[in-house]
């Protein structure tokens, strides 16, 4: 790849544009999965852009028991995703910003965003809202180790500290293509997937039951624009994390938009993969939640064993 | 216990009230106290103005109701729940109805925050708020409380609840109704009106044929009146088209508590098509006037037999395909066994019927035990179940699709074989100073209509217990030591009613 300065702004372009239009179209597209696997016909696949429409034409309502803190959940989380996404490639293009150590950068952003909204939803005072944020944040806790592992795992197998190099290596032939390690890792990391955007068989993002909720209860109290931030902020939060997944099984291509295309084209089979898991199983009681990231867990530390011996 | 002290009734059939003698209040207590020790179910327990106490006892082993009933001098007797924890609602009931006070009752909450009883003449009280009362608390500095309702995030009906929660854990639930209150009851004194029926089809709107069928047994009782043997036939597939409509869309809904969506998608639409089925013949969904004091508003022809029969065997093919995909899918399965566990000895210490009852193993099923309408030559094999959780009342619901559809198919190829009849006239007067007990085992279980006529034959009172009535406070039990989460999924698989029970 020639790094012209024409190329590295173009590229720049590209990815913003990308964090800025693409997310809301992940949400539809599993729904539109789910819908037709149970022989519905579904919500339009940008049903969640009309529903930003018109969030945004909203007023927001604040409960008299809330402070700064309220918006500050939904602002602060969307902001720290957005800084976070801008530090990972997309397929084998270059990370707009990218520099040693840059993954530890991530790793806390996304902390930072789930910080934000935990507080905001204790900022409620609801006896919900607590409830959701005490099993987001147990359940978090379990999902950060098996993120770690698969860091500590590639960064050992590249030599480096940097997302962008450690997930494209393995396109560019220096580790080998689908290892024992890699699988592993990407199998924790899709568990830790599932959980952290609130899907099947963690959470069910379409109940209407609050008492079995995880995150969809932390965000009962928002509308309108905010509320407008929180859905924007999901969806993109499966399009950084879904990077993770997927950039590391995409091979290296000669052009430039040939890597854009593929990295497009699995994105959107991964969003079909997650219809699908969602539409074949039921949701485990919350009590064996932790079973299941410890499965993640145990997953990416053994490739992070691997790789040490 | 005397043998004069509980009079033998049958299912349906009107006693003068002069053949059941006045009890004095001590001999009542016994009399109910005595029955129940020894395995009889208290039906009904209701007062009326005149401070008359009355009583329905089941002997669902032995296929016998029985009805007792005394006269309180003042406004308090001594109350049944602390030895008979089955009477503890129909207690709350009476304090609130009539201000009458059992007491030693536990706690006399309110039931469906109406305006308490006054006396004739007296300043009518204030009406109280609904869900204003004091609840159960546990105290202690990791407890919390967390409090559902009466507004849900889906478009369910009204209800509060109150969990008593240690983290995840739950204590204890307490569930306060009466949001839905209407006064269907006191609507139906001064009857029979023309009203009358709409007001018993509308006690519980996903329970109308029941509660319809129940209310013309009544009446037919009263008015001594005899059904024919084709308008009963047909009432019971009404009935049984009901109970297919509400089972199939049960496990449904279920099927998505669990985030299972192809069953929840598939039987969603198949709920549908079993409604249709119903709205096909009477013109409503739900089976509104399809029946009607006497007989049939609507008959079931020979032509109407020949297009319900195909659609009929259609549907019932898709839903056993939609809930086999339930029973094959081991997550779903895992769901169901590890939630919502009621105990047998629970379940009749607290009087349970229905589908919660027959799922913890025991045998009782109006249609069997107290047989009515069409049940006697045709009868239906109640469906048990033995762990008591979710997964035993989604089977009982599940074996009860095969006891229906079985029903359905013989009624309908005799009622193709005989001519329609015309509907039937106004029924004659109904005796006056009478009581007549009518049990019809709707799809929740028993529906129970009671009803006293006065000198001039109208009803004096008019008592509806619907089998949500019973099985709310199972909910609660079921709950304990589960965990919260659990809770929306043990709700659905009970699926009572909020308006069955706030009347």
């Amino acid at each position: 790849m020639s790094h012209t300065l024409a190329s590295t702004l173009m590229n720049l372009l590209l990815h913003t544009l990308a964090v800025l239009v693409l997310p809301p179209l992940i949400p539809g597209l599993i729904a539109k999965v789910k819908a037709w696997l149970a022989g519905r016909s579904g919500p339009p696949v940008l049903q969640l852009y009309y529903d930003l429409a018109k969030l945004a034409r909203k007023q927001a309502v604040f409960s008299r028991t809330t402070s700064w803190v309220f918006l500050a959940g939904p602002v602060g989380t969307v902001a720290a995703l957005l800084v976070a996404s801008l530090l990972v490639p997309f397929g084998h293009t270059p990370a707009p910003v990218s520099f040693e150590g840059d993954v530890i950068l991530f790793a806390y952003l996304l902390g930072l965003a789930r910080f934000l909204t935990v507080l905001s939803a204790l900022d409620t005072g609801s006896a919900f809202e607590g409830m959701g944020a005490a099993r987001e944040v147990s359940f978090s806790a379990l999902a950060e180790p098996a993120l770690f592992f698969g860091f500590a795992a590639l960064a050992k197998a590249t030599g480096s500290l940097s997302l962008a190099p450690m997930l494209q290596a393995h396109g560019m032939g220096k580790v080998g293509h689908l290892s024992g390690p890699l699988i592993l890792i990407l199998a924790g990391w899709a568990i830790v997937y599932l959980a952290e955007n609130a899907r099947m068989p963690v959470d069910d993002p379409n109940t209407h039951l609050e008492l079995t909720m995880i995150h969809e209860v932390m965000v009962l109290d928002h509308s309108g624009r905010p509320f407008a931030l929180v859905l924007y902020g999901a969806s993109l939060k499966l399009v950084v994390l879904g990077a993770l997944l997927v950039d590391p099984l995409l091979p290296r291509l000669a052009q430039g938009w040939l890597n854009w295309l593929a990295f497009l084209a699995a994105l959107g089979l991964l969003a079909v993969v997650v219809g699908v898991v969602e539409s074949s199983t039921a949701r485990f009681r919350m009590t064996k939640v932790p079973q299941f990231l410890l499965a993640g867990v145990l997953a990416s530390a053994f490739a992070f064993l691997l790789l040490l011996v | 216990m005397s043998a004069q002290s509980l009079i033998p009734v049958k299912n349906g059939q009107a006693l003068p009230l002069a053949e059941i003698p006045e009890l004095s209040v001590a001999a009542f207590r016994e009399a109910i106290l005595e029955a129940v020790s020894l395995g009889q179910r208290l039906a009904c327990l209701c007062a009326d103005g005149q401070r008359r106490l009355f009583a329905v006892l089941a002997d669902d082993t032995g296929g016998q109701l029985h009805v007792t009933r005394t006269q309180l001098n003042e406004p308090r007797y001594q109350a049944l729940t602390p030895t008979c924890p089955q009477a503890h609602l129909f207690e709350r009931e009476l304090a609130e109805q009539y201000g009458i006070t059992p007491e030693g009752h536990p706690w006399l909450k309110p039931v469906r925050y109406q305006r308490p009883w006054t006396p004739v003449g007296a300043e009518p009280a204030p009406l109280p708020l609904p869900g204003v009362m004091d609840f159960y608390r546990v105290e202690g500095e990791e407890v919390h409380e967390v409090a559902v309702g009466p507004v849900h995030a889906g478009v369910i009906e009204p209800g509060h609840f109150r969990f008593q929660c240690h983290g995840e854990t739950v204590f204890h639930l307490e569930i306060a109704l009466g949001y839905q209150h209407r006064g269907v009851e006191q609507a139906l004194e001064g009857g029979p009106h023309p009203l009358s029926l709409k007001q018993a089809e509308t006690a519980a709107g996903d329970t109308s044929i029941a509660h319809a069928w129940a209310h013309c047994r009544t009446l037919e009782g009263l008015a001594g009146v005899t059904v024919s043997q084709r308008a009963d036939r047909v009432r019971g597939v009404a009935l049984e088209l009901e109970r297919m409509a509400n089972h199939v869309g049960d496990l449904g809904a279920l099927s998505g508590d669990v985030g299972f969506l192809p069953t929840a998608s598939f039987c969603g639409r198949l709920r549908g098509e079993w409604l249709n089925l119903t709205a096909e013949v009477c013109g409503n969904r739900l089976g509104r006037n399809w029946l009607r004091p006497g007989g049939l508003q609507q008959d079931l022809d020979g032509a109407m037999i020949a297009r319900l029969a195909p659609r009929m065997a259609q549907a019932w093919v898709e839903t056993q395909d939609s809930v086999d995909l339930l029973w094959g899918a081991a997550s779903v399965v895992i769901r169901f066994e590890g939630a919502g566990h009621l105990t047998p000895s629970q379940a009749r210490e607290i009087g349970a019927v229905g589908v919660p009852a027959r799922a913890c193993g025991i045998p009782m099923d109006v249609r069997q035990d107290h047989p009515f309408g069409p049940y006697g030559m045709h009868p239906v094999e109640p469906v048990l179940a033995e762990s008591g959780n979710v997964h035993s009342r989604a089977w009982v619901r599940w074996r009860e699709l095969f006891e229906s559809q079985r029903h359905l198919a013989g009624a309908f190829a005799e009622l193709a074989k005989s001519p329609s009849e015309p509907r039937p006239g106004p029924l004659p007067n109904l005796a006056s100073d009478s009581l007549c007990v009518a049990l019809v085992e709707g799809w929740r279980g028993e529906v129970l209509h009671l009803a006293i006529t006065d000198a001039g034959g109208r009803f004096s009172r008019y008592k509806i217990v619907d089998a949500s009535f019973h099985n709310w406070f199972g909910l609660a039990l079921a709950l304990r030591g589960e965990t919260i989460s659990d809770f929306p999924l043990c709700n659905k698989s009970f699926n009572l009613s909020y308006c069955g029970h706030d009347l």
